[in-house]
């Protein structure tokens, strides 16, 4: 207990709530094993064209049932004769474990299985990741303006919250998605395609909504009552800023800690439009189409339904580990008070 | 209703006949505040006391209009604020602030110290008019650590960095960032440690010798409001029972409240010459106020007239305001000799401790 000096009153440099958040993060083994596990998948799928023209050599996107591969310097149909009692006639190649020749095998159409799977990774990911995004932005809206104004914005927007979520996710999922995916969408003078991604990632982005805009509008009715709240009110902060300033720094813990949730819920949302043909359309690849490619031969090559399987699994799994990591680590409530 | 008091200037900030009423479901009304009237003149102190719940938050709070009151009015240098939208009462926040119990809720966890003390600057503009510009600011943020005896280094910090004293510092920079004129401080000092509250309660007063600030001091601690204040209100149940130079409500009480509550202050050696009776029982629900005089249900002094005739508020002849019929006049002794012996210590604001 000494009087402070003017040089180093404080032992350390500041220390912010976010920096306070990363250190944790960085401390928690399984979620920094899961980013690890997702920058890992991101990097591979992100490579995918240069999987396929340079290391397979193929093209995943057109047909190849009369084409060849080279295994062991002699050349072999990728369409096959098979003896299986449950799949008569021709079947693809199965795992040749050469990744020069359909690595993983190929599927019903002969195309490169692993090829198509790091295209479709892509795909998947980047419509959970931007479905997420497009999720939590319009949460965050909703669950602050619901929350921040309150009265009777409160409650239209509230029962309107209301009656989305009593409709079962998959099944407004695949309603919308059906009618725009005969019709493709037009507004006034946009017009988006049926196969343009925007649709699924709209789409899968709205029926989430409700879902992450509740916990906001809680928090931010709490921080509303909060003191610095009406602590600035009395300093004659003008309203916008106070959301801006005060109350959103304040929720972004909240949406961020919502987000990887998000994006592994979207995955499987998407996973499921997908394999319905009502998501990614052909012949683009996405997990969920390559899932619905090997639904026809899961008696002679399993492995073509199985990887893309095993790829959302991973990739859930590994969401919701970090995301439990960031609701532990951003747990504002419990360290602002640690010096006290 | 009373009158008010017969001043020579007109008042920094009056309440007139000041209500705050909340429903409470099944058509009761609880009554937070029932008709207070009072007026501060710039340069008072004024030390608003009071059991919990008796309305003196509510009073300040009304005062800066950060709630709506339910009736009567509250007038700020002479404008009447009580219904004023708050888009034009925005400019009026300059002159007058608050300085809330805890500091660390009044505080935004997620914004440094720099960032929270500079928020009233940019949000208001210069006297000259427009906006301060970032050198201006950060000009004023080291005077403003300066005036409150922190390091500048505190101003990258975070709020939870900090101690409760130096919070509540904080605090206080933030409050006075744009020279206001009337500070409303919400018990300040009550969620601190005692040593660091004679700080705290030595700073405001600096404060206010440099600034010439007019003060509401809310406390429950009378020997914070004997020590800072320069007048006094005694509140119970959301009425002013008691009002007038602080020397005088403390040590003569003319109110038997007053007394009560001045006799319930423990000290460090029991005494038992001249004073009151303990009170009894509990304050009564303001939902449910008792007929007639308000305290007449826990007055050692009860006579049949007090549980039908509620007493107003009426001026003595040394000047104080009383509300009671049987109020005690003439010289009493006095009930409060000695300062708790943390608050004799020197009058210089004191130094950040850490």
């Amino acid at each position: 207990m000494t009087a402070p000096t003017a040089t180093s009153p404080f032992a350390s440099k500041p220390v912010g709530p976010w920096r306070r958040a990363g250190r944790r993060l960085a401390r928690d083994r399984a979620a920094m094993t899961a980013l690890l596990v997702l920058l890992v998948v991101t990097v591979g799928c992100l490579l995918a064209p240069l999987y396929a023209r340079d290391v397979a050599h193929t093209d995943p996107f057109t047909s190849n049932v009369a084409g060849s591969v080279m295994i062991d310097g002699r050349p072999v149909d990728i369409m096959q004769p098979n003896d299986n009692p449950l799949h008569l006639g021709l079947s693809p190649i199965g795992p040749t474990w050469r990744a020069s020749a359909d690595l993983l095998g190929a599927d019903s159409q002969g195309r490169d299985l692993a090829a198509r799977l790091l295209y479709g990774g892509r795909t998947s990911l980047m419509i959970s990741f931007c479905a997420a995004a497009l999720c939590i932005v319009l949460a965050g809206m909703v669950g602050i303006v619901a929350g921040y104004v309150g009265g009777v914005v409160d409650a239209v927007l509230s029962r309107v919250m209301d009656i989305m979520w009593a409709v079962p996710v998959y099944l407004f999922a695949i309603s919308l998605s059906i009618v725009t995916v005969s019709q493709g969408l037009t507004l006034g003078p946009i017009t988006i395609g049926s196969d343009n991604l925007l649709i699924p990632i709209c789409i899968i982005a709205l029926v989430y909504v409700p879902y992450a805009a509740r916990p906001v509008r809680g928090r931010v009715m709490t921080l509303r009552r909060a003191e610095f709240v009406t602590a600035a009110r009395a300093l004659g902060v003008p309203g916008y800023r106070i959301v801006l300033r005060d109350i959103l720094p304040n929720v972004t813990g909240t949406l961020v800690v919502l987000a990887p949730l998000m994006m592994a819920l979207a995955m499987m949302v998407e996973s499921a439009l997908s394999f319905l043909s009502i998501g990614v359309q052909a012949p683009g690849a996405s997990w969920g189409t390559i899932i619905q490619d090997g639904e026809g031969l899961i008696y002679t090559r399993p492995m073509v339904a199985v990887a893309p399987g095993l790829a959302i699994v991973i990739v859930v799994l590994s969401l919701n580990v970090l995301g439990d990591g960031m609701r532990d680590a951003l747990d504002v409530r419990d360290s602002g008070r640690e010096r006290v | 209703m009373t009158p008010l008091p017969v001043e020579t200037s007109s008042p920094l900030i009056e309440t007139h006949d000041l209500r705050m009423t909340y429903r409470v479901g099944r058509g009761r009304v609880l009554r937070a505040l029932d008709g207070v009237s009072l007026a501060v003149q710039a340069g008072e102190v004024l030390g608003l006391v009071g059991e919990s719940g008796c309305g003196k938050s509510t009073l300040g709070r009304c005062m800066l209009r950060l709630v709506r009151p339910s009736g009567g009015r509250v007038v700020f240098d002479g404008i009447d604020i009580t219904a004023m939208p708050e888009r034009r009462l925005r400019p009026l926040r300059q002159d007058m602030q608050m300085v809330f119990q805890d500091s660390y809720a009044a505080l935004n966890p997620r914004r440094p110290v720099g960032d929270l003390v500079a928020e009233p600057l940019r949000v208001h503009s210069a006297p000259g008019g427009g906006r301060r510009n970032g050198v201006e600011i950060a000009r004023r943020l080291v005077e403003l650590m300066d005036l409150v005896g922190l390091p500048q280094a505190a101003l990258a910090r975070y709020p939870h960095e900090f101690s409760g004293g130096q919070r509540q510092r904080i605090n206080i920079a933030r409050a006075l960032a744009l020279s206001p004129r009337l500070v409303v401080a919400d018990e300040p000092v009550a969620a601190l440690d005692v040593s660091i509250q004679a700080q705290i309660v030595n700073l405001f007063m600096d404060l206010r010798d440099r600034m010439g600030l007019t003060y509401v001091f809310v406390a429950h601690d009378l020997a914070v409001v004997r020590q800072i204040s320069t007048r006094v209100a005694v509140m119970y149940l959301g009425a002013i029972v008691e009002l007038g130079e602080a020397d005088a409500v403390l040590h003569h009480p003319a109110h038997p409240y007053t007394a009560a509550l001045i006799a319930a202050v423990p000290e460090p050696v029991a005494r038992t010459d001249g004073l009151p009776p303990p009170l009894r029982g509990d304050v009564p629900s303001p939902i449910a106020p008792p007929p007639g005089c308000r305290f007449h249900p826990r007055c050692p002094a009860m006579r049949d007239r007090c549980s039908v005739d509620p007493p107003v508020l009426r001026r003595l002849p040394d000047g104080r305001e009383v509300a009671c019929h049987y109020p005690v006049l003439g010289a009493e002794p006095d009930l409060m000799p000695g300062l708790p012996a943390f608050l004799a210590t020197g009058p210089a604001a004191g130094r950040p401790r850490h």
